[in-house]
């Protein structure tokens, strides 16, 4: 580094600029296996079933072009208009009570309370929980004959009711409970950090001029976690549109298709119904949504990034 | 299950180079993982087994929606397997347009099997282009509606002797706090459960105008209007199942929880399981006791196309095994379905097994819905139908609307 620092210092500039290429030559060599893997497999798996989308393919994928016959069938489909429903409805409260709770949690946790350890990982445990069993256990939990509402029942409530999972209206809240359960632990611990992060004399200065606890949460330690949040809002987000495993672990999709998801549909239509080009259509409109959210924001996010460095 | 047949597997591995000297190894994958579907597994291994070939169990628990693509996918993946199960009908149909399938016409062609299988139609299942691509192995029937005579003695009324007495007995049944009817989440049963009705109640003609020949007319004519009525009758009795599996919802009846159940003859082997008798525990009513008419949906055995010579003619060996007489006894006895030949003694068959080769031998039977419409149809069926059973407000005149549709479309 020092060599390549005095290089730039005592020789003039020969051409514009340095040699971009061979720059960390190694570091570059060392990153091409990844690199080919994302262009070959990422954005050309993408491209490919972007194009197999516009073909009738069944159980293989054949090149018979049906135009958008696809999406016609996929938008009058009444199983995929259930699953948009359910991942907006899915998406929006999870987004948001994830991110208060884990905040809330973790500013708790950061008023040097006696044993944060053990807190801590209380709360964080059932994220090492995979969705299969979280939704096993939230089944169990919130099946009326077994779980809560026998519970609650047996305590003498007899006209308590709670079986959000067998109800078509609420069944989606019944998924949102056990998420929530799952994954707050991990937003509080990033939170946390995040926190942690501040220095302790912004607090300091906060307390000499009076200004009250929750006002200084909320006016400058949370602009200031900025990147905190961004960080946790994209791991919430990834979690949320491929949502799968939780639903067909609690309901498979049940009662009828009152909690049906998009990726369930996917996988459905591709490997149960073998009918490739449904499934394909089906995960590009996915691909699109995720493309509509995420586009204006890396533009926001990092197009107008040099300014603020 | 799974861990014995991942020690089965493993064994298998180790038994491996020793066997291979004299015997070739053939890997079938299947999905009986159930403790009488693997004990009907088991008579085949054997009597593959004495052929001098090696029988090595590749088994796949969680029933066909799981298994299916792991087999699909190694097929089309150049991984195939010696031999796999499918249900004879339409799911193997494209591996076999695109040449990944053995012909077995030969095999057939040697050992009768037009003359022998019965009915013709389990045969015709299996020929595409008039080449024979698979080796029946035994029938099921969906059209049953298990009864538990205990419910009905508890709500004071007689076990009904057909569907609309059922229906009738059904606010007894509920005021003695019994599910009339029981109907699991899974999708599948409820999809079934509507061609069952729409068979017995509508009739076969119908039944083959809409699945065969896919008369939207038909469809929405007046006589599927009445299945559908009837299908909101069954909506109704169906209410507080609140189970999943086939096999909850058929131990809901095993207990009296439940009235009945339509399910295929598989439920049977719940009740053998559980130690109740049929006729006097249980009670069983082919064509829901409407009309006899059984389908012939089953089980086969499809041979991928592979290159080695010696497994080529192991896959033989297996096709003929599979047909035989004595193993299509011992397999199906174990199994709770009906043989494929109609040449082979069944003395140990229970009442309701009797009654379904009653009406096999009288020839009243149907091709089944897995046999007339393609899987993607089947999926569209069956997303319609769970939702028809779990939302009340979906009227019977809007469901029949998008079933018209679904047929329209089929293909």
């Amino acid at each position: 580094m020092t060599g390549q620092a005095t290089d730039r210092t005592t020789v003039p500039r020969r051409s514009g600029r340095p040699n971009r290429l061979t720059r960390n030559l190694s570091a570059k060599i060392a990153s091409i296996p990844m690199m080919l893997t994302a262009v070959v497999i990422f954005l050309g798996g993408t491209l490919w079933t972007v194009l197999y989308s516009f073909t009738s393919s069944k159980l293989l994928p054949r090149l018979r072009f049906v135009g958008l016959d696809q999406y016609e069938r996929l938008w009058a489909a009444p199983r995929w208009l259930v699953s948009i429903e359910n991942l907006a409805i899915y998406g929006i409260f999870s987004l948001i009570f994830s991110m208060v709770i884990g905040f809330v949690l973790a500013a708790l946790m950061d008023q040097k309370i006696r044993f944060e350890n053990t807190f801590r990982t209380v709360f964080l445990y059932p994220f090492a929980l995979s969705f299969i069993v979280t939704g096993l256990v939230w089944q169990w939990l919130l099946n009326p004959e077994h779980g809560i509402q026998s519970v609650v029942r047996a305590m003498g409530w007899a006209g308590f009711s709670f079986d959000p999972l067998y109800d078509s209206g609420i069944v989606i809240y019944g998924i949102l409970i056990a998420a929530l359960w799952q994954g707050t632990g991990l937003v509080m611990c990033l939170m946390l950090a995040g926190l942690r992060g501040i220095d302790e004399d912004i607090w300091k200065a906060a307390r000499v001029d009076g200004i009250p606890m929750w006002k200084t949460y909320l006016f400058v330690v949370i602009p200031m976690m900025r990147p905190v949040f961004v960080t946790t809002l994209v791991i919430i987000a990834s979690g949320i549109v491929r949502v799968y495993d939780l639903v067909v672990a609690q309901t498979s999709g049940g009662p009828g298709i009152a909690s049906e998801v998009p990726a369930k549909y996917v996988y459905d239509y591709m490997f149960q119904a073998q009918n490739l080009g449904q499934g394909f259509a089906a995960s590009t409109m996915m691909l699109i949504t995720v493309a509509i959210i995420i586009v204006p924001w890396a533009y926001l996010e990092f197009g107008g990034g040099r300014k603020r460095v | 299950m799974k861990f014995r047949s991942a020690i089965a597997a493993l064994a298998a591995t180790v038994a491996l180079p020793v066997a291979a000297s004299h015997a070739t190894d053939l890997e079938v994958t299947h999905w009986w993982t159930s403790g009488g579907e693997a004990a009907a597994v088991a008579e085949l291994a054997k009597a593959f087994d004495a052929t001098g070939n090696k029988w090595v169990d590749g088994a796949i628990a969680g029933a066909g929606g799981t298994a299916r693509p792991i087999m699909v996918s190694r097929i089309t993946g150049g991984d195939p397997m010696g031999a796999t199960q499918f249900n004879h009908g339409r799911q193997a149909e494209e591996l076999v347009q695109e040449g990944l399938m053995r012909d077995l016409t030969d095999v057939a062609e040697r050992g009768k099997w037009k003359e022998i299988i019965r009915p013709a139609s389990l045969l015709d299942s299996c020929t595409i282009d008039g080449k024979i691509y698979c080796a029946p192995v035994n029938i099921h029937s969906w059209q049953w509606l298990w009864l538990s005579n205990a419910a009905f003695e508890k709500a004071g009324v007689a076990v009904p002797k057909n569907w609309d007495e059922f229906v009738a007995a059904a606010p007894a049944l509920e005021q003695a706090g019994i599910v009339p009817l029981a109907v699991g989440g899974q999708p599948w049963q409820a999809s079934n459960a509507f061609d069952v009705l729409m068979l017995a109640l509508a009739g076969k003609d119908t039944f083959l105008q809409v699945f065969q020949e896919r008369n939207a007319e038909v469809a929405a004519g007046p006589e599927m209007a009445k299945v559908f009525k009837a299908a909101d009758d069954a909506r109704r009795m169906s209410k507080g199942t609140n189970v999943q599996d086939w096999n909850q919802a058929t131990n809901m009846v095993i207990t009296g929880k439940a009235g009945g159940q339509i399910m295929g003859d598989w439920a049977q082997g719940e009740f053998q399981l559980a130690g109740l008798k049929a006729g006097e525990d249980y009670s069983c009513l082919p064509g829901l006791g409407v009309t006899e008419v059984i389908a012939t949906g089953g089980d086969a055995f499809y041979f991928p196309l592979l290159e080695d010579e010696e497994k080529s003619k192991a896959q033989e060996a297996l096709a003929e095994t599979l047909v035989d007489p004595k193993v299509q006894v011992a397999f199906n006895l174990k199994k709770g379905s009906v043989p494929v030949r109609g040449d082979v003694d069944l003395a140990a068959a229970n009442d309701c097994m009797k009654k379904g080769l009653d009406i096999l031998a009288k020839g009243n039977v149907v091709p089944w819905t897995d046999q007339l419409l393609s899987a993607d149809s089947q999926k569209q069926k069956e997303d319609l139908f769970s939702e028809f059973f779990a939302n009340p407000s979906m009227t019977a005149e809007d469901t029949q609307k998008r079933f018209v549709e679904i047929i329209a479309a089929a293909d």
